[in-house]
């Protein structure tokens, strides 16, 4: 009895301290981005010297003046740029991995091993060995400047990254169904629309999902290929606050702007959190 | 359906497949095979896409561009007879990469497994932890936190201002210190730890309770169940882990970029390689170099994850009792 006494009060003291230990470090880490919504609110001669989350003075300033942008575009436009991109991207993605995900799941034909090892092969492979010629095939194009050197690839299933995660969901699906619907005569396009289509639209969300923040985060294909100020989006003309030697004239309007950045992301953190876990715990999805 | 011949059943059924696979191969084809070769041709080449008319064949000149500098070469006679230089921000680029990866990718991978571990027990709020925890990752890759890491270790920035407050002077400014600036950048990567984190919860979730208690059972105590129980059994987790964040910080750019001002910071203290190829192609518009470097890469990023799956023979575990 005693002995039992002793080891629910030695498991009560540990788990109290983990959980002091977790909040402690928990706060500390979320502290900076605390910090960068509260500044993004002070008055930018406080910034510097005010290391508390505590405004000892509240302004909207910061973001009037980061709201207007670069070059004459405001974040108005930075905003719906980013929104349109990652809107293109997502209907790409999804279409594209999909369709392509099913024939690597479900469907037998010549060569789908070999093709399958190809398709695992790219999603290892560093994108700078496609850089230069994808840049010169764009600028032939005429591409360089719009954004469809961004949004087209997403049309042809390039982030292998996705294609997997699907292929991993449809083949944990039951067979019975589609072979039912075989049955009563469906095509494989029915099968795909009717049967795969709803059943994988969990992992169908996760792909729009992670389309969308490693979309909106961009930088280096927006730094390439957006070479207009009006074309900019919201992360390419963050990067404007910033000066070519590193430093920044502007820190309240960079903080506002970058805690307006951030929301998209923490909205669709927050209502779709169940898809987050499975897309990470699943594919091991970077970051 | 039944008068099909056989023949004619595998050709509809391969045409069926290969339309749903269309997009991707397409893609494969064109964006992806066709500019790797691409690549690897203009690599032997000076080509500069304003003047593409003028480029000229020049073997490997642009692979002894980049060693020399590792050789100690400061120059070199080029294909075409003149007298090249080497490339001296090759080799720094290499030391700053090289100690970003293999400083943050363990760093990063050992904080994950602790936390993890910590949260694996039967805690209240997990679920809640977990969240908190992922949103640095959640975050960390934008242009937005990078700026905001600018401000965090400026001279007089907010670290600087939390030390103050605890009797420390005379700080440096983190950013501008060839000394500790890709600190800062380590930093920022070991902070996201939390896809990792997630994904070793899940494998410890995986690790059936009774090991534990027949461990406990024969006396081990918690940190010998933590070497001869979970780490054996979550070594395939720890070895993905490892080879996905060892090639995601290879390629990292973004928040050098950024905290760099577009250059690789202080006396190139923060050249990463990416970015050193960045300025090479589109500064310079050197992109025949570039597609070298690039190659360069590859090789070296296959060379690594290809040393770390051989070597997990010896570390990784897929069953228990051995």
């Amino acid at each position: 009895m005693g002995s039992g006494n002793n080891m629910k009060t030695g498991t009560l003291v540990r788990h109290t301290l983990t959980h002091v230990f977790i909040i402690a470090l928990g706060l500390l880490m979320i502290y900076p981005i605390v910090w960068m919504i509260v500044s993004s609110f002070k008055p930018n001669n406080m910034i510097f010297s005010d290391p508390g989350l505590i405004p000892k003075a509240v302004t909207t300033e910061n973001y009037i003046t980061g709201w207007k942008g670069y070059a004459g575009t405001t974040f108005g436009k930075f905003f719906a740029n980013s929104l349109i991109i990652c809107a293109l991207a997502i209907i790409g993605n999804v279409i594209s991995c999909t369709m392509a995900a099913y024939a690597f799941a479900r469907l037998k034909f010549a060569g789908r091993g070999f093709w399958f090892a190809v398709m695992m092969v790219t999603l290892m492979l560093p994108g700078h060995v496609t850089l230069v010629p994808r840049y010169i095939m764009f600028n032939t194009f005429g591409w360089v400047g719009s954004i469809l050197p961004i949004v087209v690839p997403k049309f042809l299933a390039t982030d292998a990254f996705f294609v997997f995660l699907l292929v991993q969901f449809i083949r944990g699906l039951p067979v019975e169904v589609e072979e039912a619907a075989i049955i009563d005569g469906c095509g494989k396009l029915g099968v795909f629309l009717r049967i795969i289509v709803p059943l994988a639209f969990p992992a169908m969300v996760t792909t729009a999902l992670f389309t969308f923040l490693w979309t909106w985060d961009d930088f280096f294909n927006h730094l390439l290929y957006l070479t207009r100020p009006d074309t900019f989006t919201v992360s390419r003309a963050l990067r404007t606050f910033v000066g070519d030697a590193g430093a920044v004239s502007n820190w309240g309007g960079a903080l506002a702007m970058g805690t307006l950045s951030i929301i998209p992301a923490f909205i669709l953190f927050f209502t779709l959190q169940k898809y987050f876990v499975q897309g990470i715990s699943t594919t091991g999805l970077k970051g | 359906m039944r008068d099909m011949s056989g023949i004619a059943k595998f050709f509809r059924r391969n045409t069926v497949a290969y339309m749903f696979l269309a997009p991707w191969l397409l893609g494969f084809f064109v964006l992806t095979l066709y500019p790797m070769a691409y690549s690897l041709g203009l690599s032997f080449t000076d080509y500069d896409f304003t003047k593409p008319d003028s480029t000229q064949w020049i073997g490997l000149d642009n692979y002894r561009k980049m060693f020399g500098s590792l050789v100690g070469e400061s120059q070199f006679v080029s294909t075409t007879g003149e007298v090249m230089r080497v490339d001296p921000y090759y080799k720094k680029s290499l030391s700053v990469t090289f100690t970003y990866v293999f400083v943050s990718v363990p760093l990063k991978l050992i904080v994950a497994l602790g936390v993890a571990v910590l949260m694996n027990q039967k805690l209240r709020g997990v679920s809640f932890y977990r969240t908190v925890y992922y949103i640095p990752t959640l975050l960390g890759g934008s242009v937005a936190i990078a700026v905001l890491w600018r401000k965090l270790f400026e001279k007089d920035g907010l670290v600087n201002g939390a030390l103050g407050t605890l009797g420390f002077t005379d700080l440096p400014s983190w950013i501008t210190n060839p000394e500790y600036s890709l600190w800062t950048l380590i930093l920022l990567t070991v902070w996201q730890f939390g896809s990792s984190m997630i994904i070793f919860l899940a494998g410890l979730k995986q690790i059936p309770q009774e090991y534990y208690e027949a461990a406990a059972v024969d006396g081990a105590n918690r940190v010998r169940q933590f070497f001869s129980i979970t780490i054996p059994l979550l070594s395939p987790v720890i070895l993905f882990n490892l080879i996905m964040q060892v090639i995601y910080a290879f390629q990292a750019f973004t928040q050098a970029y950024i905290i760099g001002g577009g250059r690789g910071g202080v006396l190139n203290s923060t050249l990463f390689y990416t970015l050193h190829l960045y300025i090479q192609g589109w500064t310079y518009h050197e992109m025949g170099y570039a597609s070298a470097m690039a190659w360069v890469l590859l090789l070296i990023i296959g060379g690594i994850t290809a040393i770390i799956f051989l070597s997990s023979r010896w570390w990784v575990s897929y069953g228990v009792g051995e």
